[in-house]
């Protein structure tokens, strides 16, 4: 299969990969948001980390991947797209934009679902972890 | 001696041809071009004299007679004709019925079989597609379990075209004999790598193809054993007449003269060649092992062909490591790398979980791999499988001590 530059390009030299600590540390940090979607029976399981800063931007993010090419180009990718934003902007981030930015064939469509669900999740984990304490924190514009 | 890139370690796809084998094909393409079944001028005898001459040399690898010796176009020919030929022959009801037969043939066959078997399962016959254990070979015993008294042929390969693991095939054979049902091989990996006696090791039907033995692609062999017993087959492709009347069809005399000299070279090599691919192997398989966690080696360890290994990297997913790779042309069980996002079914039958089946690699070294490039596909493997894991979720929850398996995952 031919892979576009820009999918080498990610997964040659993969941007934010790691994440922020132990899980442990990352579970009990109240600024961090994870979601972990996938499964790897079938190929890929993506996990995004977002740390998101009191003016409910997010400031930094990290991504780790077990898939292929594409989907490790996607998560990558994300991880590029949602800094900086609101929540409210990466909830609007499309998995067919980042289908256009990678030119990803048909048969890897489901690598940038996986991604944009990836954001999702990783959003409503650190929305319910907010929840209790102060419910607008999240929701500030 | 620089390195070419890519190097090449696909050789149970296919092999080079030899030059020595080229050699000798170039002057039936335009001096010697007669059809081996004119029989009334110099230019069809000479076609056929060419033609028996490889016959001997094809015969001699196997030991066999030259006259049990039928040319066909590939293994993938040779097994259509041997299993549909010999059921149809030793069928015990006439087409259109049921119950015409039983058949026994295992689940980790290629596809050159197990279609044919399914098609014959259509038409009226039983099969019954043995499971492997853990190490993949199929054994004597499993076959003596599945034996009815309708039993009329049992096909069974020597050697597994992904995972190399070696059948136990001449105590196949001789059960076979004890019965009185006809036993065929897929010899496809095996044959030109590894001493074939068809006599002793009790086959009386067995398929290889020119292009797995650095020979031309496009000619294939089956033998047909004439003696004790006499085995019979229905023709699958009518027409002339040509080779007994089991497969007609004007002979590819440059091909099977390459076929004939293929098998020559081989059988003059074996010996050596085996040792040395064996050596390469095991340093291919020992560094990969020493320098990285988590690395298996798929099918039984020691009944397997001394060229080919199978090996998965836990936690790395397989188009991905083919991806990085790019310089080592091999084969994945990965699902990516399929038409049909199914990880590799001999695995599958082996047992090994999704996981690990998604992330395997296929190296088959050949005549001409050198250490140099065993050296560099070790460097290869071992910078892409660290680059991988180093991004791998999977990964971290291994080191962190946790059970992949016992987690709840949400599949999509």
């Amino acid at each position: 299969m031919a892979y576009s530059k820009k999918v080498i390009d990610h997964y040659e030299h993969p941007r934010n990969v790691g994440s922020f600590g132990t899980s442990k540390e990352v579970k009990e940090s109240s600024e961090i948001g994870v979601g972990i979607v996938g499964a790897p029976e079938c190929g890929d399981v993506m996990q995004l980390q977002i740390k998101v800063s009191d003016d409910g931007r997010i400031e930094d993010a990290r991504f780790k991947c077990y898939g292929c090419g594409s989907a490790i180009a996607s998560s990558s990718l994300a991880t590029e797209w949602i800094k900086g934003k609101t929540l409210d902007e990466a909830l609007q981030i499309k998995n067919t934009e980042i289908v256009e930015e990678l030119s990803l064939p048909p048969v890897k469509i489901h690598c940038s679902v996986l991604a944009e669900d990836s954001i999702r999740t990783a959003i409503k984990d650190y929305q319910s972890k907010n929840a209790k304490g102060s419910p607008e924190k999240a929701s500030v514009n | 001696m620089a390195l070419k890139l890519p190097i090449y370690m696909d050789h149970s796809a296919t092999t080079p041809c030899d030059p020595r084998v080229v050699d000798a094909m170039l002057p039936f393409f335009t001096e010697v071009f007669g059809n081996a079944a004119s029989r009334s001028h110099k230019f069809g005898w000479e076609a056929e004299e060419a033609v028996e001459n490889a016959r001997k040399q094809a015969a001699a690898i196997i030991g066999a007679d030259p006259k049990e010796i039928i040319w066909t176009s590939g293994a993938t020919e040779s097994n259509n004709l041997a299993i549909k030929g010999a059921a149809c022959m030793y069928a015990k009801a006439e087409p259109g019925q049921r119950n015409r037969g039983h058949i026994i043939t295992a689940a980790l066959e290629h596809k050159a079989v197990l279609d044919p078997c399914k098609r014959l399962e259509r038409e009226g016959f039983d099969v019954t597609f043995l499971e492997p254990g853990p190490d993949g070979i199929i054994t004597a015993d499993m076959v003596r379990q599945a034996f009815r008294d309708d039993t009329i042929l049992v096909t069974i390969m020597w050697a597994n075209n992904e995972i190399a693991t070696i059948n136990e095939v001449p105590e196949i054979g001789a059960l076979c004999h004890e019965k009185g049902v006809i036993f065929h091989t897929d010899a496809t990996q095996w044959v030109g790598k590894m001493p074939t006696d068809v006599k002793a090791d009790n086959i009386d039907l067995l398929s290889w193809s020119g292009h797995k033995i650095y020979g031309p692609k496009g000619v294939g062999a089956l033998y047909v054993r004439r003696r004790n017993p006499r085995v019979r087959l229905q023709a699958v492709q009518d027409g002339g007449g040509h080779e007994r009347g089991m497969r007609s069809g004007t002979l590819n005399v440059t091909g099977i003269v390459g076929f004939g000299k293929a098998c020559e070279i081989c059988l003059a090599e074996m010996e050596a060649e085996r040792d040395r691919l064996l050596k390469l192997r095991q340093k291919l398989e020992n560094e990969l092992s020493s320098r990285m966690e988590m690395v298996v080696i798929n099918g039984h360890r020691d009944r397997r062909l001394p060229h080919v290994t199978n090996i998965s990297f836990g936690f790395v997913e397989g188009e991905s490591l083919i991806m990085g790779i790019n310089e080592i042309a091999c084969s994945s069980g990965s699902a990516c790398t399929s038409a049909s996002l199914e990880p590799s079914y001999v695995l599958k039958a082996l047992g090994v979980n999704d996981e690990l089946a998604h992330s395997s690699l296929r190296l088959s070294l050949g005549r001409w791999t050198t250490e140099e490039e065993i050296d560099f596909a070790v460097e290869q493997i071992t910078r892409t499988v660290e680059h991988l894991r180093s991004m791998s979720p999977l990964w971290d929850l291994y080191k962190e001590g946790v059970d992949i398996s016992k987690i709840q995952w949400q599949a999509h």
